[in-house]
């Protein structure tokens, strides 16, 4: 702590993330993501850890489902095509209830796409992606602090509520360079508390058994409704945003990740010429911050979801606003990094309307 | 005074098996569960149950199990093992499993020399759905998807699973036994025994393949299925020890060198 | 005397033990078990010498042997 440090932003994550504790790491070589493999490859033996580089994504989730399933802080990361074929594993640990780490340093799709940022995979991260009904925390950072602070964060909402969470950024976060502060005191994983699920020695005890399965007529009902309920918890306690100048704002902008920073510099820029633009940035993006934009909207008519997307936030912006005031969109998909005056035209083209 | 010279072995659970009559995943189960009693391991083991019929491993093996994606078995098992060097872990896979969906984690975990043990259980058949093509199926043998016999122009042939993995450096042990006759089921326990030995020992990556019969899809008596082991699995599929610790190089770490050092 | 035991909940009648006895101590039951299945028996209970080549083929674990 208070040691100030210049990094790269997947340098950040994968060291954020061995200080979480983090001693387990499977991975695919793809880009924009491969500085988190390749900092892991020398980092983790030196705390004694576990770094291998899989056959393939799908491998690499599985062996995080065999760690994770013997209790330990494990991670994996990759970009959108790597984790599209992690989605099969992730559905299975959700179903396992095990706590794992992955990060998304997204880039264009779809398809093989291109290497630039991107944040077509919103949908993919906040609906799940894999089969069946599971949810995954999603935290969104926009700043190289937050890659490295924020694995800390996800490692402890995993273990407590054994669930998978992840951090969804991109090449742009992942790419840069910006000081950072870690705000955590290094965890030892081995003084963190024994988990009483995890496999291991059966000496004394009853022996265990992980499974996402259970083909008894009825069953497997119940054991989902009971991951519905750990979901609507984690809903009512663990939503994470940021607001900036939202209380006398004329239109809100909502944007995460790098779309929040361009959305912020279109904030200042407007707000020089007048205009009171608002920005809510969830922080969170499952659980999303529902319940505040709800209540903005009852007073802030105007809402423009910035995204480098086609269009997916703002899907949720729309759900929590029921209505109660205009949603707009300004969406560049694959690779199309809208500016802080393009975003500040667009506000003036809504404010005229 | 009257003893009991063959007992139900510990390292299987009370729980009755759900395998069809004559299905040879019972005697697999035993020989498994026989080996963990007899090296002492049970409490230390950590089984991982495939996707197919034997997924319900998970109830009868009595040591901590889990259960993980179709063919994902010694990814997990790896995951496992480098977490918990002092647990044995092993693998319980189908051909389907293993030698189809899992050929690239069963090649790479073996490759990387995993201290692991898998269980590859060879009835040239996918049978929990029914009796599909397995990549073991054997040329002209009938299946679901196979209805005029598997035809090697449409199909493709069969794949030698320890034949293939015998072709790298890292695997220690590999066998392929049976279970049909009780010689073999005597065999095959010992072959089992190595593996686990050769994984107990740090020697390296294991596996054992039994072939095994399936009366079911194969559609004849469990009589029938043992003679079909016996007369045309046997011939194609030939039994013995791929490769053993005796034969094996000594693993030494080797100095790092740039490419042009290399050449 | 030797003999063998089945535990006829297990045993789902398939008759691998029936080829495998080398005395053709063990036949088939002609009740059913509360199972469905026709479960073994032994039909020369002095033949039997406790061998347990029996019980190592059978796939459901159904068969002790005592001797």
């Amino acid at each position: 702590m208070d040691e100030k440090l210049l990094m790269k932003g997947n340098e950040a994550l994968a060291e954020g993330a061995v200080r979480a504790g983090c001693r387990f790491f499977s991975g695919y070589p793809i880009t924009p993501q491969n500085e988190v493999p390749e900092y892991l490859s020398w980092r983790l033996p030196e705390v004694g850890g576990t770094f291998i580089q899989a056959e393939s994504e799908v491998a690499a989730i599985n062996m995080l489902y065999g760690a994770s399933a013997c209790g330990a802080r494990v991670m994996t990361s990759s970009s959108g095509p790597g984790i599209s074929l992690k989605q099969e594993g992730i559905s299975y640990i959700s179903g396992a209830n095990l706590p794992i780490f992955y990060a998304n340093v997204m880039r264009g799709g779809p398809g093989l796409g291109n290497i630039a940022p991107s944040q077509g995979d919103y949908f993919q991260a906040t609906r799940g992606g894999g089969h069946g009904d599971y949810r995954v925390i999603v935290y969104a950072p926009n700043s190289v602090s937050e890659m490295g602070n924020f694995p800390k964060r996800c490692y402890d909402l995993a273990e407590k509520y054994r669930i998978a969470t992840m951090v969804l950024t991109d090449g742009l976060l992942g790419q840069m360079m910006e000081p950072i502060e870690f705000d955590f005191e290094p965890v030892d994983p081995a003084k963190l508390p024994e988990k009483d699920w995890a496999l291991g020695n059966a000496e004394g005890r009853e022996r265990r058994v992980i499974r996402s399965y259970d083909l008894r007529p009825g069953y497997l009902e119940k054991m989902t409704l009971k991951l519905a309920e750990k979901y609507k918890e984690i809903e009512e306690k663990e939503v994470k945003f940021e607001a900036v100048q939202v209380e006398d704002a004329e239109i809100l902008l909502v944007a995460y990740g790098t779309s929040s920073r361009i959305s912020k510099s279109a904030l200042m820029l407007g707000r020089k010429e007048g205009i009171k633009i608002g920005l809510l940035r969830p922080i969170t993006l499952w659980p999303f911050p529902s319940k505040i934009i709800s209540d903005l909207s009852e007073r802030i008519k105007k809402i423009l979801t910035v995204e480098m997307s086609l269009g997916q936030l703002v899907e949720d912006v729309k759900l929590a606003v029921e209505g109660k005031a205009k949603v707009y969109l300004h969406g560049r998909p694959s690779g199309g990094i809208p500016t802080g005056e393009e975003v500040l035209e667009v506000i003036k083209k809504i404010m005229k309307s | 005074m009257e003893k009991k010279v063959f007992e139900r072995t510990k390292g299987l659970t009370e729980i009755l098996m759900r395998y069809c009559p004559g299905c040879g995943h019972g005697v697999v189960h035993r020989l498994v569960g026989e080996v963990m009693e007899e090296l002492g391991i049970t409490n230390r083991t950590i089984g991982i149950a495939p996707v197919g019929c034997s997924v319900f491993a998970d109830e009868y093996f009595n040591c901590d199990m889990i259960q993980p994606a179709h063919g994902r078995g010694p990814a997990v098992a790896t995951g496992i093992k480098r977490v918990r060097p002092d647990c044995i872990v092993f693998s319980y896979q189908g051909d389907g499993d293993l030698a189809s969906i899992g050929m690239a984690e069963t090649i790479h975990a073996a490759a990387r020399g995993e201290r692991i043990t898998i269980i590859f259980v060879n009835n040239a058949i996918y049978g929990m759905t029914g009796g599909q093509m397995a990549p073991t199926t054997l040329l002209g043998m009938k299946s679901t998807t196979t209805p005029f016999g598997r035809d090697p122009r449409v199909a493709g042939y069969p794949i030698k699973v320890c034949e293939l993995l015998a072709t790298l450096e890292a695997p220690a042990y590999l066998a392929r036994v049976s279970v049909h006759k009780p010689a073999n089921v005597l065999k095959a326990k010992k072959a089992i025994k190595k593996a686990f030995q050769v994984q107990m020992n740090d020697q390296g990556f294991s596996l054992v393949e039994i072939l095994s019969q399936c009366p079911t899809d194969w559609f004849v008596t469990p009589l029938q299925g043992i003679d079909f082991v016996e007369k045309m699995m046997i011939p194609f599929f030939p039994l013995g020890e791929y490769k053993t610790i005796e034969g094996k190089k000594e693993t030494v770490k080797p100095e790092p060198k740039k490419v042009l050092e290399t050449v | 005397m030797p003999r063998i035991e089945v535990d006829t909940i297990r045993c789902k009648g398939c008759e691998l033990c029936v080829v495998a006895c080398p005395y053709k101590v063990i036949g088939m039951s002609k009740k059913f078990a509360s199972t469905g299945y026709y479960p073994a028996v032994m039909v020369k209970p002095e033949k039997c010498t406790g061998c347990t080549l029996c019980a190592l083929v059978c796939p459901d674990v159904a068969i002790e042997v005592y001797k």
